[in-house]
């Protein structure tokens, strides 16, 4: 495997202590590249949303490794300081449903990060329009989220998990709100930014008609994950 | 940076007038509780700054003439003006009563008032439609909160009098208008028995082998004038020269007389300290109780809006927002209604004030106080949000 992207080797993740310990991720090991598109499956339950969390530095892992774009996040019990910047710069997020500010319009909504990471107003929604318009919404650009549809929304805040240009992208279930067209649509543009932006792109999802659509798919029951390879139909 | 919390009250900012709006009518009651408190303070000192008077000498032993009855004789301002350092000294009396003209009635402080020229202690000082009283009796010189016009004819007991002069922001220190008549009738009023009263007493005493011995020839009459005069006031207003201090006068005035004499700070303490101590106390009472609905209320509402926006404040923090940026988000929109709110309350405070019976004075620096008081206020309201906007965990956003 090339640099960047993500790797983890040997993730846990134990909740509770004792006798009511549960563990939810038992020594997972994942890698994907720069440019690649992985899915993520597993019934509920299984340890998708701890890999998820774990993965987005919301929690931390109880053992194993974490490597982000070259750089170590995580080792056995050792972290990065400041987990909000790192979550800011290096992670992009996509959510089941788009979670957009409802007070902001779709620029600024995307422009919002950069604006966190200290960039100037201006050039923060130069970048977020010229994303827009890479994602054909920028026709919406002014337009508050009320007013969008639930296609647009989505491609917006596939253009704010874009917008710093983080090595990794966590999509939890993007097309879940979706009909097929559409769902083929937001999957067809994540494939395409992650080889744009060289952007590793983890897609957690249950939705049959997108699973033939990933080269590799790393199934994940009990905690434990086996990786297999996928269809890969429609993308190359 | 753009404003989080600027763009979320352009979004919202029905939700947050009508809020402001509500929070401001509370506020402007909070206002106008403090000017109505400030309203009684200002009646006080405007009943002793119009009696033009440097010394009250009442009773011996009481806090009169205005906080409590005060008895003295009719003709102990002669001697009282004798004494070095007064350059005027003149009798008043004070009654509250109903005044009546034609079928309506109007309580006023009925203030009995000597004799004399403008500038007499007790007289009222400006005028601001006609002239002073210039006869011995039945004329009247009315407050306009009175009501009265000039020439209008009003009862008192018994008596009728003219509307000779009218006068601005003359009160008591309960707020009722004042009315001055002439010292002489004035006493009549303050002592006057009915009719059927006085026939009853003449009839007694013609009945008292002691009033009516038949080798005295004139005794029954005497002791039946006496019944019916009355030879008392309520104090005696002293003026004082110029060079004197007022306790370098008040001090013989109490040694030799054997009088009670106030001067003006301890007359303004009777008044403000004992007079309206119990109302003001219940004044203080409203506002703090008011301040402390308003900061719930604020609290509430404050909580209400961060609780609708629990998810966004989720997807913030999981993006990267620092925690300062969300607390600050709160404050500024905490902030924004507490002025909102001033803004109204402020406006509802001034046009309403004038509405009210009782003088509310709306005095600027508790307009100042209570803004910043208002600003304190949603700060410290916006507390508790922010504690739970810093408590989201970011995962929520994941779910």
């Amino acid at each position: 495997m090339g640099a960047g992207g993500i790797r983890i080797a040997n993730l846990s993740k134990r909740f509770g202590e004792g006798d009511t310990a549960v563990l939810a991720l038992k020594e997972v090991n994942m890698e994907v590249a720069p440019g690649e598109v992985v899915g993520l499956i597993g019934p509920s339950g299984s340890g998708k949303s701890t890999l998820l969390k774990c993965l987005g530095a919301v929690i931390d892992p109880t053992a194993g490794r974490m490597i982000l774009n070259d750089t170590v996040i995580y080792d056995d019990g050792w972290k990065v300081r400041d987990l909000r910047a790192l979550r800011r710069d290096q992670i992009g997020f996509v959510f089941q449903a788009p979670y957009l500010i409802p007070f902001l319009d779709a620029t600024d909504n995307v422009a919002l990060l950069p604006m966190l990471a200290g960039v100037a107003n201006g050039e923060a929604r130069r970048r977020a329009r010229e994303l827009l318009a890479a994602l054909d919404v920028q026709h919406r650009a002014e337009a508050m989220p009320t007013r969008l549809s639930g296609g647009e929304q989505q491609r917006v805040a596939i253009a704010r998990g874009l917008i710093n240009r983080p090595p990794v992208i966590l999509a939890d279930e993007p097309t879940a709100p979706l009909d097929s067209q559409r769902a083929m649509v937001v999957i067809r543009i994540l494939n395409d930014m992650a080889k744009r932006f060289e952007t590793a792109v983890i897609v957690v999802t249950h939705d049959q008609k997108i699973i033939p659509t990933f080269k590799r798919i790393y199934h994940i029951r009990d905690g434990v994950t086996h990786e297999e390879a996928g269809a890969g139909l429609g993308f190359d | 940076m753009i404003s989080l919390a600027g763009r979320d009250i352009l979004h919202a900012w029905g939700k947050f007038i009508f809020t402001g709006v509500g929070l401001g009518l509370l506020i402007g009651v909070t206002l106008i509780m403090a000017g109505v408190y400030r309203g009684m303070i200002d009646d006080g000192k405007v009943l002793l700054d119009s009696s033009g008077a440097d010394l009250w000498v009442v009773q011996k032993d009481t806090l009169g003439p205005y906080a409590e009855s005060s008895s003295l004789p009719d003709d102990l301002w002669r001697s009282i003006r004798a004494v070095p350092g007064v350059a005027q000294a003149a009798n008043a009396t004070f009654l509250t009563m109903q005044v009546r003209k034609g079928d309506r009635d109007v309580r006023a402080m009925v203030v009995g008032i000597a004799a004399g020229d403008p500038g007499t202690p007790g007289w009222p000082p400006h005028l601001v439609a006609g002239r002073q009283i210039t006869r011995g009796h039945y004329e009247a010189v009315a407050d306009l909160a009175t009501g009265f016009g000039l020439g209008d004819v009003l009862k008192i007991r018994r008596n009728h009098y003219t509307v000779v002069g009218l006068a601005r922001r003359m009160v008591s220190s309960n707020g009722d208008p004042i009315v001055f008549i002439p010292l002489k009738d004035a006493q009549e009023a303050q002592f006057l028995k009915d009719n059927d009263a006085i026939l009853m007493q003449r009839r007694r005493t013609e009945a008292n082998p002691a009033f009516n011995r038949p080798g005295v020839p004139g005794l029954l009459d005497a002791v039946t004038a006496s019944q019916t005069t009355n030879n008392s006031v309520n104090a005696v207003l002293v003026r004082i020269r110029p060079g004197f201090t007022p306790e370098e006068v008040a001090e013989p005035i109490r040694r030799w007389k054997r009088l009670t004499v106030y001067d003006r700070a301890q007359m303004e303490d009777i008044l403000i300290g004992k007079l309206i101590r119990t109302s003001s106390q219940q004044i203080g009472m409203f506002l703090a109780i008011l301040a402390i609905v308003s900061a719930a209320i604020v609290a509430f509402i404050i909580y209400t809006l961060t609780m609708d926006k629990i998810r966004e404040i989720a997807v913030l923090k999981l993006i990267g927002t620092r925690n300062r940026t969300i607390a600050a988000m709160i404050v500024q929109q905490a902030l924004v209604l507490g002025v909102i709110g001033f803004v109204v309350g402020k406006i509802t405070a001034t046009f309403a004030a004038p509405l009210f019976p009782k003088h509310v004075l709306l005095m600027p620096s508790d307009s100042i106080a209570g803004f910043f008081a208002v600003l304190a206020i949603c700060m410290l309201a916006s507390v508790v949000s922010i504690r739970m906007a810093l408590q989201v965990d970011p995962a929520e956003a994941i779910g």
